[in-house]
This record gives structure tokens, sequence and C-alpha cells, in this order.
């Protein structure tokens, strides 16, 4: 057990699935001598080799399609595309060619590829380096999307997502990075890849949150404690699968819900939370769906992040606000 | 100051266009150009391409009699095509991994597949895919192979395997950017891939010409530093000589090669409704038709007297014959379920799933 960051955590478990499965390949721009551009893949080159761990030529698109050629011929890749934004240069081979790999051919070829990439803003980035287009990718069928909020999460799922033997796309944020630490235990654990966790339990009302906003919906648990009021605080941890279920249970109990996210509002994993719900599960309310989510304008630059991200404050006064409905 | 230019652009420019002559062995009166290469074809040899030849055509025109029945789907004719597509795909190994694109079904069923599953693969059936060849299924995004084709050719390179990756695009396939990102990333990874490129004039109705500057698209393939060439695509000897010499050379451990075929689609690009009197005329064709692959190959043939009308009815009849057994095989496979469907998208059903599989199974059980 050791105090690590959430990159530490990344790392841990990279380290892991290099040396429990040697078919196991770590690819992408910089991820070698270099670590990658924030130090991820810190001394694995070193440790494996420039076999198993090694530099490409800058371009997503060829990337993910060494990715998919790799998985056809028996390897397990886990490449790395250095900012989210620039994933949309290989969506189809996202997209197009590992989601649908299994179905294709029944099962008899698959893309057991696990596609690493840092999102999400509060860093004050270049354009394109701080996105948040889970929304795009977890309407994807055949495609597991996964967004950890800490870094023991964060260790546990990304070993669940190399061992799966289906495409995940893993997205790392940005803001956590270096901004928080776990205790991590030293071995191998694994996260399911289908299972919300309870972050906090509580009676009054649920917050439904995943990636970074999960701590911003716990600081506003302990703040409204402190009034007497008690938060569950439930964390996706994916958001291809939902585990819808986990949130069912809990909104049975409390009776309220606020659903969070730090992606734009529209046609998003928010929205198929609350429709969920809508549909399944409305007869448990007792007020409205609150919703917390940015503003449905194009992603801001870096100047404009601060005011645009939802964070405690807009999620407490919807928690109030739903409260007292 | 002078009046010389620091650079002559234009004489840059007029350099790409020398380039040496596409390869051949037979020119299209049939007269043998590479004497050298031409003997070391047995009689056998030429018989068996001609055999291979013919038996492409009459899949074409059976799968076309069956498309204009109602009874295929999606179907991108083959026809002027024969001697560059059974010409490379000759060369292959059984463990040579291919990444054909949709007009290479042909090569597909020569790899592994059957005439049975290449026409469920048409009709939209999931069991067209379940051949043990090593291939993937017909790529529809075209690009997307050469980029796939890297990494087939760094797995089998990383598995040790005396094999390579062979792929197959078209004139307008070279356009596309993952083209040029999957043969830079085999050139830089120096790893056994075999990019072909059948230029047959027409990207649907968008004329080679329309799609690069580039002179030839073999030319593609020297920014990425890979060695490449064009060739007779109407020549089988050709086209068989230089994908076996290719083979040889990358299997020697010297990285990828590029091959420009020049062929020419006879017909329309698919099936549906397709009219290439839109873009091209009579007069444009008609040179191309007179350099059939089938012609040139088969009068070599008669005059060996290794050849004979005939024998090539006998052969149309028998080959056709099993496409109408093929097909009355892919009539008789059962309907895709949704249920199967929804088991097929994940190896684990994510919970979502798994409500609803069980809700189409009972309505399918109904």
């Amino acid at each position: 057990m050791a105090k690590k960051t959430y990159i530490q955590a990344i790392t841990d478990a990279l380290d892991i699935v290099l040396e429990d499965d040697p078919k196991t390949l770590i690819f992408g721009e910089d991820v070698g001598k270099n670590g990658g551009v924030f130090r991820t893949t810190q001394g694995l080159q070193e440790k494996y080799g420039e076999d198993r761990v090694f530099d490409t030529p800058l371009a997503e698109s060829g990337i993910l399609g060494l990715a998919t050629g790799l998985g056809l011929t028996g390897w397990r890749p886990i490449p790395e595309i250095q900012f989210m934004g620039f994933s949309l240069e290989a969506v189809d081979q996202i997209i197009g060619q590992e989601a649908r790999m299994r179905f294709r051919f029944d099962g008899l070829k698959t893309a057991p590829v696990t596609i690493r990439t840092p999102y999400g803003g509060g860093t004050h980035t270049a354009e394109m380096h701080a996105d948040n287009l889970e929304n795009i990718f977890a309407s994807t069928p055949g495609l597991r999307v996964v967004m950890p909020s800490n870094p023991y999460d964060a260790k546990g799922l990304l070993i669940s997502s190399v061992e799966n033997n289906d495409p995940v796309l893993f997205m790392e944020n940005l803001k956590l990075y270096r901004s928080m630490k776990d205790d991590i235990p030293d071995g191998k654990y694994t996260v399911p890849l289908d299972k919300a966790n309870v972050a906090r339990e509580g009676n009054d009302i649920t917050i439904v949150a995943y990636g970074a906003e999960v701590n911003e919906a716990l600081k506003v648990a302990d703040e409204l404690a402190k009034k007497n009021i008690s938060v569950e605080v439930i964390d996706l941890r994916t958001v291809s699968p939902i585990d819808t279920d986990t949130i069912f249970k809990s909104i049975e109990k409390t009776h309220k819900v606020v659903i969070v996210q730090e992606a734009q509002k529209i046609a998003g994993v928010g929205a198929q939370v609350a429709s969920a719900i809508a549909e399944d599960a409305v007869l448990s309310l007792d007020a409205p769906i609150g919703r917390v989510a940015a503003p449905n304008s194009v992603y801001p630059f870096a100047l404009g992040e601060d005011t645009w991200i939802p964070r405690a404050k807009e999620i407490e006064e919807k928690v109030n606000e739903i409260l007292n409905y | 100051m002078a009046n010389k230019p620091i650079v002559d652009f234009e004489a840059l420019k007029n350099n790409l266009s020398n380039v040496s002559k596409p390869i051949q062995v037979l020119n299209e009166k049939a007269e043998i150009t590479d004497q050298e290469v031409f003997d070391s074809f047995s009689d056998d040899d030429l018989v068996e391409f001609m055999k291979k030849m013919v038996w492409e055509r009459a899949l074409h025109e059976q799968t076309m009699n069956f498309s204009r029945q109602g009874r295929m789907g999606f179907y991108a004719p083959t026809e002027g095509e024969e001697a560059s597509e059974m010409g490379t795909v000759l060369a292959m190994k059984k463990n040579d991994y291919l990444l054909p694109a949709y007009r290479d079904v042909p090569q597909l069923i020569q790899h592994g597949a059957t005439v049975t599953q290449a026409y469920l693969w048409s009709r939209g059936h999931v069991a067209g895919n379940k051949f043990e060849a090593r291939s993937m299924m017909p790529q529809i995004i075209i690009g997307a192979a050469y980029d796939e084709a890297a990494g087939v050719a760094m797995g089998l390179k990383k598995n040790g395997e005396d094999a390579i990756a062979f792929t197959y695009t078209g004139d307008g396939g070279t356009s596309q950017g993952d083209s040029y990102e999957g043969m830079n990333f085999a050139g830089a990874f120096k790893v056994p891939a075999l990019f072909i490129v059948q230029n047959n004039g027409f990207a649907i109705s968008t004329p080679r010409a329309k799609q690069t500057a580039a002179p030839t698209l073999a030319q593609k393939a020297v920014a990425a530093g890979i060695p490449s060439i064009q060739v007779d695509g109407m020549d089988i000897l050709a086209c068989y000589a230089v994908a076996k010499a290719a083979r040889e050379y990358i299997t020697a451990g010297n990285g990828p090669v590029m091959i420009e075929t020049l062929t020419y689609r006879f017909g329309a690009h698919s099936s549906a409704g397709d009219d290439p009197k839109r873009y091209r005329t009579k007069a444009e064709e008609q040179p191309w038709f007179d350099k059939d692959p089938l012609i040139r190959l088969r009068k070599v043939l008669e005059d060996k007297g290794l050849w004979s009308e005939e024998q090539e009815d006998k052969l149309v009849d028998e080959y056709k014959a099993s496409f109408k057994e093929a097909i009355k095989e892919a009539d008789a496979v059962p309907e895709d379920k949704v249920s199967d469907m929804l088991k097929r998208t994940f190896e684990i059903p994510t919970p979502e799933m798994k409500k609803e599989i069980a809700k189409f199974e009972a309505k399918e059980s109904k």
C-alpha cells in the first residue's frame, strides 16, 4: 500500500499488465523514451524494451489501425491517444472497425484493444487538448467507455480493461492526473467494468456523477452533511455500460436525484441516465430529475473554462433546488 | 540580381514524370516481352493462370445473373480485373494475412472463404464472415485496410511467422489519408506488408486523372520510403511475377512494398444502378476491352496447343454449376436473429443487453 497519484496508479496498472501478459503492447506518440507527455508510461520502455513499449509516427488513425491489426494477429494492444481531441482523427478505427470486430466475425476475430486517452477540462490547455467526448463514444455498441474518478479505480479499471477481450476506451481525467492521491495496493486488483460505485451512502438525495465530477459531488455531500442533509453519491465508473440497477436502488431510498456531468448537456450520458430513470424508475421519485452539465456551447478556450465547467457550487445549488421542490 | 531562379520548380515537377515503363511479360498482342520471366513458367503454370481467370470471369457473370434475379446484395463487378486480382493473390501463401477491399472478393475466396460465404457476405449475413482463412472481411471504408495491414504485418513479424500482410485498395483509395498512414507506419516499422493498388481507372465515376497530380500512384509510396512499381494489370504473368518477387523481398526482412496494377473496370462500380455511360464513352472503353487479360493469355495457350474453346466452355459450365450449388447453400442458411446480434456485440453482455437479449429471445421463441 502506498499513496499514489492518478498518473502513478495508471503506470502501476500498465506495469502489471505488461508483466502479466507477454502479448500486451503499449504504443503511441512519445510513450517510449519520453514516458508520455504526462509520464504515465514513465520507465516502461526501459523495463520492457522497445518491442513492447514504443513510439509511433504522429498519426492517430495509423496508431489505432496498427492496434486493430495487432489485435487480429493475437496481440493485446494498449495504444495511447495523446489527447482525446485527437481521437477524432481516428474515429473510423474506433467506431467503424474495432467496436464492430466481434460482431462482424461472430467472435472468430476480435479487437482486444484498450485505448487510453486524457480528457477533461480545468487545466487551461491549448484548443482540442481539453474535451469531453464520451458522449460520442458511449453511444457506440461494441465499445466500453471507462471514466475513473480516482487513483484506486484508475488502476483496477485499467487492469480490467486490458484483460477484457473487447475494445475499451479508457478516459483519464486531466484535472485528476496530479491533483489527488489514494492509498493504492501494490499488486494486482481489478474493478469491474459494469458496476457503479456507491462512493458515499446517504438517504436524502442521490447524486449520479462520473470522472472528476464525482469529487465535486463528494465535496457537496461534505458541505451538506454539516446541515444534516445526507447525500448519496454514485460514481458510474463506466459510462458504457451504465449500471442502472445501482442508480435505481439508490433512488428507491432517496426519492430524489441530480445527475452531474462535466460534458455539455446535449445528447449525452446524463441524458441517458435521466431517460433510464424516466423509463423504468420514475415512480421512485418525488421530485423532478435534476441535471448539472456544461452549457451547450463549443468547448471553451482556456480562459473560459473556469466559469464554463460546472463544479461543486453549481451542484450544490441544483441539489438544494431539488431538495426544496 | 541574377535572372536564374534559386529553384527550378517546373523542372522538379517534370522530373516526377520520369518513371520506368510498367512491368510486362505479355503485351497486348500476346507477344512475349520478357522471355526470361515467361520461360520461368511451366505449361501447367500457364494453364493454371488461365483457369483462375476463367474462374473469376465465370464467377462475375454468374454473380451478375444472380444479382439481376434479385438474389444478391451489394456486389462490386470484377470483369476486366482478373489478371490483377488472380495474378497477385496467387503469390500469397496460406499463412499470409489478407486485407481485401470490397472488389477483392475473388481473392478472399482464393484465400479460403467459400463462394457460399462470399454470397452471404454480399447479402449481408454474418455467416458470410465466418471463414477460418486469415483474412479480414472485405473492407468498406476505403483506406482503413492500409492502416490495419501495417498492424497485421507488425503482428506477424512479432509472432516470428514467415508470413506477410497482403492488402488492396484502388486508385481512389490512394487519395485517403489512411492509405498514406498505413504505408508510412509499415515503412517506419519495416514490417512485412504488400500494398497493392489496383488502378482500374475510376473511383465510381471519378477518373484517375482527377484523384491526384502525381504522375503515377506507385509514387505515393515514395514519400513513405517504400519501393513501388507499376505493373501491366492486364497481364497475369507480370502481376504474378511481380507480386511473387515482392513477397520474397518482403519476407527477406526488407520491409514493405507497393505495387500499382494498371487495370480497368469493364463494367459498373457496383451492381446497384451505376451506369458507366454517364461518365465514359465507348471510344474510351474499347482500347481497354481489347486488352482483356483473358484474350491475351488464351492466345498464348492456344498457340502452344494447351487450350481450346471447348475446354474453356466446359470449365465455365463446371464453375457456374458450382456457383449455383453455392447459392443454394446460402439460401438454406437461417435468418439472423436479433438476440444473436445482441450476443455478439460484446463477449460479456452488459447488464442492459442481458435484459434486451431476454426480451428478444422471448419474442423469437413464439
